[in-house]
């Protein structure tokens, strides 16, 4: 199996020095297979979240190193690391983090605007895929008046909007209910099954006993418990 | 190519983004283009004033040379104007008779002066548009004056001037030598003041010492002193509009800087969402360099526009009092359009560019935030 995404030894400390200092993630090392689904668990402050950061290139780690395909990214300015998890993640938030006011085509097209792509060109890309999504006829809606499950539909076109290698979700499910939960989970499957590789992090028994799920790895204070 | 794009892109979201607070930013537009529009209405009055002013008084004498007996202005012998055209560059002088007249009827200063060229007829005068308005005359019609016997002189007026010189000419009343002789008695042989024309205008300052060091009783007055007299009364009124006006200023600058500068926390979690999204902060930046351009150059735009109409479309009526100075005679002029370029940057960069500058920092301070802040909030 191809390993995307390497990382050793990492360790991220926030508020390092401060009497608030906080040790998120202690020496961890793992590796994240390309077209599989990884899902890590764990309870609320076990560091599942900070992982997922990590991985998506959107933090750095205070010590330990993380290479993506191979290439070490640890040390890339902030410009070349942008780029990377531009072009590679997309991005599924927990409380999907919309942009209000906007419409929901707007929204899906604000990912790929710094990359210089034409407006058309990405304006139609954006329309096909909340058509993909079963929520075209939705574009032209503000994202405040859109229900819980188009918002979603929404969140996940947008993390799609680049085409990116590698989908992170983080407690995609938790605001969701039960059949919005499982819904979501069947989109999930198309997107591995269309060659992603999905890293999520949730506590939700529906995602991790989900059967596209191929490695849930357990988290607990910032250590890795257990590897399936 | 893909830079320019790129702009496109992120001004169409910019865009976007200040529809969405239009309550905030249409607040924001409209009081910025009221102080544009202020002072752009002050800058375009006094430019076109002094404008005015220069373009008539481009025909007047080059030197004017009166006599001042114990510091006071005093009638000057005809006699002087033969040593005055004896002095080395002096083309040819000429004797001027005039005097201001108060009206007592209308509370109403004028300016009576002989002019022999125009031949006017003993008993006829010509009088400045703003006289013709202020005692409604006509032509034709005839006008008293109290002699400085008490008699009165019944002159009768044979053109009225025209409007365009009315800056400098409202309040004139054009006579002929016996009639002004009749109101003021001035005596033969003397005149108000000579004027003195000069070969090389490079030399009037060293002949204007001449004439002092030769007749010790003089006073020599340059037209580029007029000028510049002109220039700096315009100018002293421009500023002490502007400093009336600096109340109004004050309170922009308060606002701006709250509305502009204070980032809400809806904003704040955008920039974190689009850093999260792959933005980077040069992005956040270009995107409020946009925004912070688009409403000041708005602004400025529509305030320039605004003043531009108000001083050359409407009779500069919120300021005209101010700059054009408080008389019972108004002059009433149809102003040139002064566009200054200078005038205009020094605006723009008074403006547009604190402006855009003082949304940029708060913006950058959020915009440097690590974009994971999103996934932890």
């Amino acid at each position: 199996m191809d390993e995307l995404i390497q990382i050793r030894e990492v360790r991220k400390v926030y508020n390092m020095g401060r009497p608030n200092e906080l040790v998120a993630i202690d020496g961890v090392s793992l590796a994240v297979d390309a077209h599989r689904a990884t899902v890590l668990k764990g309870p609320s402050g076990s560091g599942k979240t900070t992982l997922l950061s990590l991985l998506g290139c959107m933090a750095r780690p205070t010590s330990g190193r993380i290479s993506l395909m191979d290439r070490e990214i640890t040390s890339l300015p902030e410009r070349f690391l942008t780029d990377i998890r531009r072009r590679s993640f997309g991005f599924i938030f927990q409380q999907f983090n919309l942009i209000k006011g906007i419409t929901a085509l707007e929204n899906v097209m604000v990912p790929a605007y710094p990359t210089g792509e034409k407006y058309s060109s990405l304006k139609k890309r954006a329309a096909e895929l909340l058509d993909l999504f079963d929520v075209g006829r939705k574009a032209s809606a503000k994202v405040e008046w859109l229900s819980g499950g188009e918002a979603q539909r929404v969140a996940i076109a947008r993390a799609l909007v680049n085409d990116p290698m590698v989908i992170i979700a983080d407690e995609p499910t938790a605001h969701l209910d039960t059949r919005l939960s499982q819904e979501l989970m069947e989109i999930m499957r198309t997107l591995k099954a269309k060659g992603k590789t999905l890293i999520m992090a949730s506590h939700d028994p529906i995602v991790h006993e989900s059967a596209i799920v191929d490695r849930v790895v357990e988290m607990r204070d910032g250590k890795l418990v257990s590897r399936d | 190519m893909r830079w320019f794009e790129k702009q496109k892109n992120i001004v169409d979201f910019t865009l976007s983004a200040l529809w969405r607070r239009k309550g905030k930013n249409i607040t924001l537009v409209s009081v910025y283009t009221f102080v544009i529009f202020l002072v752009a209405s002050v800058v375009y009055l006094t430019s076109s004033i002094k404008y005015e002013a220069s373009r008539v008084l481009a025909e007047a004498p080059d030197m004017m040379v009166q006599r001042l007996v114990a510091g006071r202005h005093d009638y000057i012998p005809l006699a002087y104007m033969g040593a005055i055209r004896d002095i080395r560059g002096v083309q040819g002088v000429k004797s001027r008779l005039w005097g201001y007249y108060f009206d007592q009827t209308n509370s109403a200063n004028y300016t009576l002066m002989v002019n022999e060229e125009m031949n006017i007829e003993p008993g006829t005068i010509v009088i400045g548009s703003g006289v013709a308005r202020n005692l409604l005359a006509k032509e034709a019609g005839a006008i008293p004056f109290r002699a400085y016997d008490g008699s009165y002189a019944f002159l009768k007026i044979g053109r009225i001037l025209q409007e365009d010189l009315d800056l400098v000419a409202a309040d004139l009343i054009l006579l002929s030598r016996q009639d002004f002789r009749r109101i003021f008695l001035t005596p033969e042989g003397q005149a108000t003041d000579l004027v003195v024309e000069v070969r090389n205008a490079k030399e009037l300052a060293t002949i204007a010492r001449k004439i002092v060091t030769l007749l010790p009783d003089t006073r020599p007055i340059l037209r580029e002193e007029i000028l510049r007299t002109y220039d700096a009364v315009f100018e002293w009124r421009g500023g002490l509009t502007i400093l009336v006006l600096s109340g109004a200023f004050l309170a922009f600058i308060i606002m701006a800087w709250d509305k502009a500068t204070g980032l809400s926390a809806e904003e704040k979690r955008e920039i974190g969402v689009l850093k999260g999204l792959g933005w980077e902060t040069s992005d956040i930046l270009q995107m409020k360099f946009w925004e912070g351009g688009a409403v000041s150059l708005t602004s400025f735009l529509v305030g320039l526009l605004l003043a531009y109409l108000h001083i050359y479309f409407t009779p500069a009526v919120l300021f005209e009092p101010v700059l054009k100075g408080w008389s019972v005679l108004y002059p009433k002029f149809q102003l040139t359009p002064q566009l200054s370029a200078y005038h205009i940057s020094t605006l723009f960069f008074l403006t547009v560019v604190p402006y855009t500058v003082a949304t940029i920092v708060p913006s950058w301070r959020a915009a440097t935030v690590d974009p994971d802040l999103v996934m932890r909030t």
